[in-house]
This record gives structure tokens, sequence and C-alpha cells, in this order.
């Protein structure tokens, strides 16, 4: 890939020592283009998702003449709001596999990209408080080894000589039984992810369009009202700033993705709840690794800035409304005392919301769907940042060749009329 | 986060509340064809729109329906008994 188009050279530690001491600006990192009247591939929402869809579209299979609509800007969505875990601990064979793909993406994914992606995989401990979720580590844990991840099942005390921080008193409610360890998790900088993306598919020809939103989908001799849904064959898209025609549209849209589908006339198997998210001021850094605890509905880590950043489990209400509330707080902040008394002083500083495309089996749906050229890659409820470089992968492929991969191939909308779902909530439902 | 209206109880906080999607109708078993049932299980509009939508108050133990806006979580028509409604309580 050529980074030096049009004087925008490689990023390096050096760049930044000589444009410091000359006061040079930095150049925009994307072009801006205008809309065409066709592309031969549309991708809407410019996540992480989209992005890289785009970018492997171009970078591996010579497929240039795509758009990215992002109704929004670049990464505004969930792609910019996680909480930034990786790892591939999951429970179903599928799952793990697939999760393994992106890991190996992530490692080599700041030389590749060319942008400090930050990953560090600092390990990652999902703790456990009783018999019958030590249970559940032990089949995780073997799941895993047999996939080849690094994956074990540890005690109390070898929680305590990783993380001093946790409280393992055994005289209270919920007593820190033991873990599943997975030394390559970790956190990553989400936006730099993005950006990364964004740059690489921007250079190699895509067309980034923010600030332009799908309105329509035109389908043409469906089953249902219009000539949309099942059985018709796309042609093209409607937004706020003119008609595109194109013979492929893929909705990378999270949260909206019913909406946008819908537009074709499909209806899909999620529903939308937001995810809250908090972050305190920062301290010297203490805590080593991201802990996760099901049964607190909580998870910490702390950034290299030393702010801890803390979730939960997503929201009881399906809405769109991205407000945060007091209960969210309060919960989340005595869960974690429980866990970490020494905090206590610490304070909150700001607190966010994202929305989240959840399916019943916290899988996602991925690739081709009954309207011909309307592929979906959604689904992605709270763990879809980790998944973003084998998605984008895996869609760009289904689209240069027509066929669905192997390593997503699970991951299918006919699995929910085929009873073939792919269960990961004992994995995904509060550790993302 | 919300206040969501309860027939009995009045206005309570959500998490005094199960909430169950949107009010979907489960179709007649002697007839239902299983892409019907699968439809039925898995698939939603999940609208950004008004939308009737099924609750049930952990306090006075009873199913309601009600309409609610999915983007300003704003209530609009009165709690109905769903059980009362269909003459089953
Ligand atoms: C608080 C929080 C914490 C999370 N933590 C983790 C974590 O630790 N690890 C993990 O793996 N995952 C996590 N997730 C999940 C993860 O963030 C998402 O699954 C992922 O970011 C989805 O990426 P995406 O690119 O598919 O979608 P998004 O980044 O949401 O992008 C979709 C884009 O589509 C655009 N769009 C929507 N409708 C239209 C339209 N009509 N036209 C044009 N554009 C449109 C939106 O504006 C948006 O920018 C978390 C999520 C939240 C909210
Ligand atoms: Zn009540």
């Amino acid at each position: 890939m050529k980074m030096n188009k049009r004087g925008k050279g490689r990023y390096s530690a050096w760049g930044l020592v000589r444009k410091g001491l000359r006061g040079q600006a930095w150049p925009r990192v994307w072009e801006q283009h205008e809309l065409e009247s066709s592309y031969d591939v549309v991708i809407i929402g410019g996540g992480g998702h989209g992005l890289a869809c785009a970018y492997y579209l171009a970078t591996v299979h010579g497929i240039t003449n795509v758009a990215v609509l992002e109704k929004g800007y670049l990464g505004g969505g969930g792609s910019g709001r996680n909480t930034a875990i990786v790892r591939s601990n999951y429970l179903t064979p599928e799952g793990v596999r697939f999760y393994e793909r992106s890991m190996e993406l992530y490692r080599s994914m700041a030389g590749d990209l060319n942008m400090n992606v930050m990953f560090s995989q600092r390990g990652h401990l999902t703790l456990a408080h009783s018999d019958a979720s030590m249970r559940t580590m032990h089949w995780r844990a073997e799941v895993n080894k047999l996939m080849g991840v690094d994956s074990s099942v540890i005690d109390a005390a070898e929680v305590r000589r990783l993380v001093p921080m946790l409280d393992i008193e055994r005289d209270k409610p919920h007593p820190i039984e033991g873990a599943l360890y997975h030394p390559p998790g970790g956190i990553m900088r989400h936006d730099a992810v993005v950006w990364g993306y964004a740059r690489g598919a921007g250079a190699a020809g895509v067309h980034l369009h923010q600030q332009t939103e799908v309105t329509d989908i035109v389908v043409t001799g469906g089953e249902g009202p219009d000539g949309k849904g099942p059985g018709g064959k796309v042609t093209g898209v409607r937004t706020n700033r003119g008609d595109i025609s194109a013979p492929i549209v893929v909705n990378c849209t999270a949260g909206w993705a019913s909406l946008v589908s819908g537009l074709a006339g499909l209806r899909l198997p999620i529903t939308t709840t937001p995810l809250q998210a908090a972050v305190t001021e920062p301290t010297k850094v203490f805590l080593p690794a991201v802990i996760v605890s099901g049964s607190l509905h909580c998870y910490i880590s702390q950034t290299d800035r030393g702010e801890l950043v803390f979730g939960a489990a997503v929201d009881p209400v399906h809405t769109y409304d991205l407000r945060g509330s007091l209960e969210f707080t309060e919960g989340l902040a005595g869960h974690i005392l429980e866990l970490m008394p020494g905090v206590s002083k610490m304070r909150l500083m700001r607190q966010w919301a994202g929305l989240c495309d959840m399916t019943a089996d916290y899988s996602p749906v991925m690739g081709f769907t009954p309207i011909e050229g309307h592929l979906v890659d959604v689904g992605w409820g709270t763990y879809g940042f980790k998944a973003t470089p084998s998605a984008g992968e895996a869609m760009a492929e289904a689209v240069a060749t027509g066929r669905t991969p192997d390593l997503i191939a699970a991951f299918d909308l006919a699995r929910f009329s085929e009873d073939r779902l792919v269960g990961e909530k004992g994995a995904a439902s509060v550790g993302h | 986060m919300l206040l969501v209206p309860c027939p009995n109880c009045g206005p309570r906080d959500a998490g005094d509340f199960r909430h169950s999607g949107e009010s979907i109708s489960r179709p007649d078993p002697s007839s239902a064809t299983p892409a019907q049932w699968r439809e039925y299980l898995f698939l939603r509009n999940n609208a950004a729109d008004w939308r009737v939508e099924t609750w049930y108050c952990r306090a006075c133990r009873t199913w309601f329906s009600t309409e609610r806006h999915t983007m300003t979580n704003r209530f609009r028509t009165p709690p109905v008994d769903v059980l009362e409604q269909r003459g089953e309580s």
C-alpha cells in the first residue's frame, strides 16, 4: 500500500520529532470526494467494521470502486464508544476460531496499518464466584485449549498473585473462587483502529463519505411491498446527498442494523439496547490485567494514562436513546467496590452509552441474505470491537468471491430458521 | 433510568419491571409452520418509533402493554393489563 501519495508520508517517531521542531501542520488523513452516482460496492456505516471491509476489499482483492457511507462521523458509533477489550477465549469452537483470527490480525496491525494502535496484551481474567461458574470456566478453558488458545483456570491465590488489588476475602456474598486466565487478552486504542483502517482504505482509493445518511435501499423483484424483501435484488441506495446505484450494499451499522436492513425489506433477529461505560480520574498505574466478573455484572481495566475504565451488562430496556442513568452508576460502583475496596476514593469523570445490536445467541449475523446483493455484518452486540479485523477480512472475501468464507459460515442469517444457534452467552454477556 | 407506568402501581422505576420487548402475537399452535414459529421467536421490527410493548411489574405481578417511543423513551397510552384484556385473569 502506498502511503506517500500526495505527500502524506508514513508515520514514524522521526516524523513526529521533525514536524514538532518545524511546527508543521499535519495533513488531512483521508481525502474528501464528490459522491459518485455509482459504485461497485456501497458499505453503509463508517465504524471499524465498514472501514475494515473497505480496506480489505481494496488492498487484498483490488476492488477499489467502493464507498463507505456514514451518517455522522467516522467512528462515532460503537467503534468510538467501546471499552476496547480484545480476547479470543469464547465458548464455542466457531467463536474461538473467529475471534482468534482477529487476535492474529491485531498483533500485526500497528505495522500493517502504520498506526500506533497501542495493543496491550496484558492478560484477561474472568472471575468465578461460585462452583457453577468455575465449571463454566473449565468448560471454556478446555474448548480454548483444544483450539490452541492460551487459556486456563487458576485458583484464588493465583488471582491474588496476579492482581494484588483484588479482595479475595472469603467472608462475603461473592467470594472469588478462581478465574479463567487468558494471558493474550488485553486492550487497545479503539479510535486508532478506526483511523488506521480509514486512512488505509482512503489511500487505496476508497471514497469515505461522512454526513451521508442512507435513507432508502432500492430493491426490485422482492416478495414484499414495493418489490423489496426476500427474493429481490439490490440496485442501489438513496442518501441525503443523492442517489447511488450499486449492485452490492453491505450493512455495517451495528445498533442501527434493523433500521437499515429494514429499508431493504429485511427483518433481522436483532434488538437494540444501550450499553453504558464510565471512566475515573487518572492515577498511577496499578491494575496489571483486565478483570471481568459475570456474577457482579462489571469489568475493569486501566488505560496507559491511568484512568480506570468500567463497564457492565447492557441496560434492561430496548431503546435507541443514549442517555446514561444513575442506576447504572450506583450498581456499578457497588460491585466494583466489592471487588476492589481500595478504589473507594476515586472519582468518576465521565459516563457514556453506545447502541448494541443484540442477538438471541450472542453471536453475530454475517454474510449473504435472501436479498441478492444485500450483505450484513451485524449483531455485534457488546463484543464487536475485537472482531473488527476478522469481520472486515471475511466480509471483503464474501463480497469479492460471492462465497461465504468458512470462518463465518456458522454465523449466517439462516441459522435462526435452521436451529443452528451459536450460543456464546456464557462467554459474552458481561465480559465484552 | 426511566419511569414506567404500571396499571396498578403507577409510575415506577424501570428496575422494578421486566421488559419483554415489542408485543408480538403468538402464532396458532395448531396451524403454525416452523418458519412462523422461528419468526415469532427471533425476528423483530426493532423500530425507532412508537411501538406497543409488553412489561411485567415485579411489585404487583402484572403483565401489561403500553406504547413507548424508542428514540425518546416517552410513554403515551395508558397501560393495559394484558391478561385482564384477554379475559384470562
Ligand atoms: C460501552 C460499550 C462498550 C463496549 N465494549 C466492547 C469491548 O470491550 N470489546 C468489544 O469487542 N466490543 C465492545 N463493544 C461493542 C463494540 O463497540 C461494537 O460491537 C462495535 O464497535 C461495532 O462496530 P461497527 O463498526 O459494526 O459499528 P459502529 O461503530 O456502531 O458503526 C456503525 C455506524 O453506522 C452509522 N449508520 C447508522 N445508520 C446509518 C445510515 N442509515 N446511513 C449511514 N450510516 C449509518 C452510524 O452512524 C455508525 O457510525 C462495546 C460497546 C459499547 C457501547
Ligand atoms: Zn405494578
